[in-house]
């Protein structure tokens, strides 16, 4: 298991400064796509298309931002040669920030949904979901950041396990809008924007159980992707 | 290959349960690939040497190894890795006895080559370095010719008809990837060689009279890279007939070219276990500090 303060005690100075600039910029990255969830919820909640505009803007920098510290991996993959948890380490920084620009994108496709709404009028149901959901994926994305900045491999595990409420009531959710598109055919095409933004939601929560999967991996060095989480809980739990 | 054919390949790679032969001769088990890396398989292979209890004291109050324990697989190539001074090289030495020619140095415990405990009184200690080939860090070609070099061992072995000498000359060269570079020049004195080259002379010269495990210290350090990716690549075709273990200061080094890394650090083996796992899971601190180039 490493410990958060594991990048800084290289012999070599210049290699603890890149390792923790690496580990700083996820961080801004995170924060800025946690600012872009919020703002893409509240301007679809409250029909304002200028923020969903703003959202829409502001993913490209969202997208500079994987591209540069996709570069900050290679050159430290091509000139440190990291071994063991430095290596874990840069491989979770380029497997994460992917996530993290697809949470951007999901947005960002929400932040769309946004706009059409307040185009079209508003929906007539479904805020309420898109507000609850809304705000789980968001705790899950700003812990699993969390967790990546502590190592906290505990922490990760209760995201992953948190992603299947989200799945839940996802479903839920679904069934309870299709009814309703079946009672009244006249909302289809503005329930069906709901619907959009509530898929993306969900695929937020699967992002930020991919990238707690990452800090699990982080740690402790096992793999816990595609075994489920009960055994991802036996493993974390052995490791402690 | 087409597509259609890669893709039954995979598919079939994907179906067989039982052990199979890979590209490169290695036994892949599909449950250990499942189990990643907690297939420790030391305890699965062929073993060609195996030390228990090894302490060797080069004076009485100064001990270099401590409690020893280690087995090392058939055709398999085993790197030791660790600090200078942590006693690698030493470790290394033993298992052909060549710290039997330093004064006041004493060894407790024993090593079983095959399942032979290497310091017993009948041990022949010519037959055993016979079968325990060493090669060091700096190339030692004699100031003779490629062929006499290579053609030493067999002479010292009795080996008098020529054409079965020229033979294995041939073989041992091609062995060591150095034939092809100095067919037409056999008779030339080896110091004329370069040194990656004089290196693999070497390497042809412990090979020709089939031994049995190949002791490498540090043989590429004093190499330029291109010579030193031509040793690591030998090394991995070695394997195929010998038992090789290699002592390295270059981690990376350790990381291609073994199959199992032991980390020794003050004299004791702090881990051992696949490279794999090592280099990207130590179990232990220290493992990881000296991997990583932290303090330790």
């Amino acid at each position: 298991m490493i410990k958060k303060d594991a990048h800084t005690q290289h012999i070599s100075k210049k290699f603890n400064k890149e390792m923790e600039e690496l580990k700083s910029h996820v961080l801004e990255m995170g924060g800025m796509v946690e600012t872009q969830v919020h703002d893409a919820i509240q301007s679809l909640v409250e029909a304002d298309s200028a923020l969903a505009e703003s959202v829409k803007r502001n993913d490209k920098s969202v997208n500079v931002m994987e591209v540069s510290i996709d570069e900050e991996c290679a050159k430290i993959l091509a000139l440190r040669q990291p071994a063991a948890s430095d290596l874990r380490l840069v491989l979770t920084v380029s497997k994460t920030i992917t996530d993290l620009e697809r949470i951007g994108d999901e947005a960002e496709k929400i932040a769309k949904q946004a706009i059409q709404l307040t185009e079209s009028g508003q929906a007539p149901r479904g805020y309420v979901e898109i507000r609850h959901i809304g705000e789980q994926v968001k705790r899950m994305t700003s812990d699993a950041l969390d967790a990546f900045a502590r190592f906290d491999a505990e922490s990760a595990l209760a995201v992953a396990q948190k992603d299947k409420v989200v799945d839940m009531e996802y479903s839920s959710a679904m069934r309870e809008l299709v009814t309703f598109m079946m009672e009244d055919p006249r909302s289809i095409s503005r329930v069906l924007n709901i619907i959009w933004a509530l898929r993306s939601l969900e695929r937020i929560g699967d992002h930020a159980r991919n990238i707690a999967e990452h800090v699990i991996y982080l740690t402790y060095g096992k793999d816990v992707r595609h075994i489920g989480l009960k055994k991802m809980a036996e493993h974390v739990e052995a490791k402690k | 290959m087409t597509n259609a054919a890669m893709n039954n390949e995979i598919i079939e790679m994907t179906e067989i349960e039982e052990p199979v032969s890979g590209s490169r001769g290695h036994r892949i088990n599909m449950a250990d690939l499942r189990k990643g890396d907690e297939a420790e398989s030391v305890e699965k292979q062929k073993i060609c040497l195996q030390i228990n209890n090894l302490n060797l004291f080069y004076d009485e109050d100064k001990q270099a190894l401590f409690d020893i324990n280690l087995t090392i697989p058939k055709n398999r190539v085993t790197a030791f890795i660790g600090p200078s001074g942590c006693g690698k090289s030493t470790l290394l030495r033993s298992i052909n006895r060549m710290n039997d020619l330093i004064d006041g140095c004493r060894i407790d415990g024993e090593v079983l080559l095959h399942g032979e405990n290497i310091f017993q009184k009948t041990q022949e200690i010519t037959d055993l370095r016979r079968r325990v080939g060493m090669v060091f860090q700096k190339p030692n070609p004699f100031p003779k010719s490629i062929y006499e070099n290579v053609a030493y061992g067999l002479r010292l072995q009795g080996v008098r008809k020529k054409r079965m000498i020229d033979e294995t000359v041939e073989k041992s060269l091609k062995h060591a990837a150095l034939w092809d570079e100095v067919k037409g020049r056999l008779h030339d004195n080896a110091l004329g060689l370069s040194g990656g080259q004089q290196q693999r002379l070497v390497i042809a010269r412990a090979i020709a009279i089939g031994p049995e495990v190949l002791l490498l210290d540090e043989p590429a350090s004093a190499l330029d890279p291109i010579s030193t990716l031509k040793i690591e690549e030998l090394i991995a075709e070695l394997k195929e007939k010998y038992t090789i273990v290699i002592v390295t200061h270059n981690m990376q080094q350790a990381a291609r070219v073994s199959d199992f890394t032991a980390f020794l650090y003050m004299g004791k083996l702090i881990e051992y276990g696949k490279t794999d796992r090592l280099f990207t899971n130590p179990k232990y601190k220290q493992t990881e500090d000296y991997i990583t180039g932290r303090y330790g």
